[in-house]
């Protein structure tokens, strides 16, 4: 009759007890505020569905101080969020392989991080143009 | 040899790349200036966002796939992360919070799609 | 000359199955000079304190895989992992993580194992193969593509640091995928389709949420993490591409 008696630990409260699961469920967390910010402009989507007074009685809505806090937290969230997902880049994407030599993770981080920076340009310069 | 179900996972984690994606390329900057800097008259003309010039945004066909990926794609994004955190702090739902994560991703998804084609062309 | 050796305090989780309900944690005040491990630590309290004190350990050298251990919550090598730069804070030692406890700092591995062995961990060739043929040629650009995955000392502590893993125990969790991963990537084998079974199912990658701490406690750099996260891409290509192929990928 065997004696063991293998004991399994419960799973409860496992991300409070190490800094590197906090900031996981942080950089998890920034989810809400993504999703936050597209009911926000689904809402607008609707409002824009139903002519110009729904849409700019939403364009005044968004001037409010409740909307701009709103915004700016969605802001930081969302900056976190492209932060921590370029920093993933060397856990989640395959090697890629440069005259025989991997390139090295700052390289994958910062083309993430280029690539980012280019995007915001290109679509502030084009809401410009067409705002002009 | 035990056969092993396949997951159909890859639906949901491609979905939840592709508005990753896009949130961490445009998410800042969108949020800048639709929140932020037209509100307040930032660095943008006050009438960016005028009924004529949004309207025509979302009537172009180019416009229109932007805002449909932007919108249903950060949904999609949310749904399955948000699914996933909800399992890990020991929401074990199931189907139900299956349901609603996705569920809502859907709607949404459906009901931009709507507005977005009513709008015309 | 003074002899007096510095005391750290070590709080270790016991566990005796015969007479223990539950785990509970036990203080042992150890003298230890600057180049003592952990191990040689937990070594002292068996020799001195307690000779029932039960642990895995081999080579103490960080190689054989045998030590691992959670040292102030952190899934570590014990043979690697030093007193001194916890002293004077008291610290705490307990067994892996997600494993269950057989004894004290032992765990059950015998899921890990079975694990390891479902993945096929050998070359299966792309074509049968005669000794005539002579041996396999490699470049060192094919042999770049897996080598790092060949690092893998079974410590088991990437399977202590994945929360998947502790969430879910039939995942097959990294150190697998990561030996998986081995094989598909290494040019002498074709077996990247049967494989795609295991990868692809419920107990594969798609139960991995990109925490990166495997890849970050792995004392031998293997990048498990990686492993895992390309073959997402994989069993994406996989599900997504199976009608178009006359074989039909993986069932």
């Amino acid at each position: 009759m065997s004696k063991r008696r293998p004991y399994v630990r419960s799973m409860d409260g496992w991300w409070k007890k190490n800094p590197f699961y906090v900031e996981y469920m942080v950089h998890e967390g920034t989810a809400l505020f993504v999703a936050a910010y597209a009911f926000t402009l689904l809402v607008g989507l609707v409002r824009l569905g139903q002519g110009e007074a729904a849409w700019t009685a939403w364009l005044e809505a968004l001037k409010s101080p409740f909307s701009l806090v709103f915004h700016a937290v969605f802001l930081v969230a969302i900056v976190y969020h492209a932060f921590t997902w370029f920093k993933l880049f060397p856990l989640t994407m395959p090697p890629i392989i440069v005259n025989g030599k991997k390139v090295g993770p700052g390289v994958v981080v910062g083309s993430g991080w280029t690539a980012a920076v280019v995007a915001a340009l290109a679509l502030l310069g084009l809401v410009w143009r067409i705002a002009a | 040899m035990k056969t092993r179900k396949r997951s159909n996972a890859p639906i949901f984690w491609g979905l939840f790349g592709a508005g990753g994606m896009l949130a961490a390329l445009f998410g800042p900057m969108l949020v800048f200036i639709t929140g932020i800097a037209v509100p307040l008259s930032l660095l943008l003309p006050a009438d960016t966002m005028s009924y004529p010039k949004m309207l025509a945004f979302a009537q172009n066909f180019i416009g229109k796939a932007f805002i449909f990926a932007i919108i249903a794609l950060f949904l999609w994004h949310a749904a399955h992360r948000i699914f996933h955190s909800l399992h890990e702090i020991g929401i074990h739902a199931g189907i139900g919070s299956k349901l609603i994560c996705y569920g809502l991703a859907f709607i949404s998804t459906v009901i931009s799609a709507y507005i977005l084609l009513g709008l015309g062309f | 000359m003074s002899d007096t050796k510095k005391i750290i305090e070590i709080e270790v989780l016991r566990y005796n199955p015969e007479s223990d309900k539950e785990p509970h944690l036990e203080v042992y005040k150890v003298p230890f000079t600057d180049d003592m491990s952990v191990l040689q630590g937990a070594q002292y309290i068996k020799d001195n304190f307690d000779g029932s004190l039960t642990f895995r350990w081999s080579c103490r050298m960080a190689i054989c895989g045998s030590c691992g251990m959670m040292i102030n919550g952190i899934p570590k090598l014990s043979c690697e992992t030093f007193l001194r730069d916890y002293y004077p804070n008291r610290i705490r030692i307990e067994a892996m993580a997600h494993f269950p406890i057989e004894k004290d700092l032992v765990v059950d591995l015998s899921g890990f194992i079975e694990k390891l062995e479902s993945i096929q961990p050998y070359i299966i060739p792309k074509e049968p193969r005669t000794l005539e043929q002579g041996e396999y040629l490699q470049t060192p650009e094919e042999f770049n593509k897996y080598i790092q995955f060949t690092s893998c000392i079974n410590c088991t502590l990437c399977y202590a640091a994945c929360p998947q893993v502790g969430l879910n125990p039939d995942f097959i969790g990294p150190a697998a995928i990561a030996l998986l991963h081995r094989y598909n990537m290494d040019s002498r084998d074709g077996a990247s389709e049967q494989r795609m079974e295991l990868v692809a199912s419920e107990e594969g990658v798609y139960n991995c949420s990109a925490v990166g701490y495997c890849s970050e406690v792995c004392p031998k750099h293997v990048d498990p993490g990686n492993a895992v996260n390309v073959n997402k891409i994989n069993a994406a290509k996989d599900y997504f591409l199976r009608f178009l192929s006359p074989k039909g990928g993986s069932k």
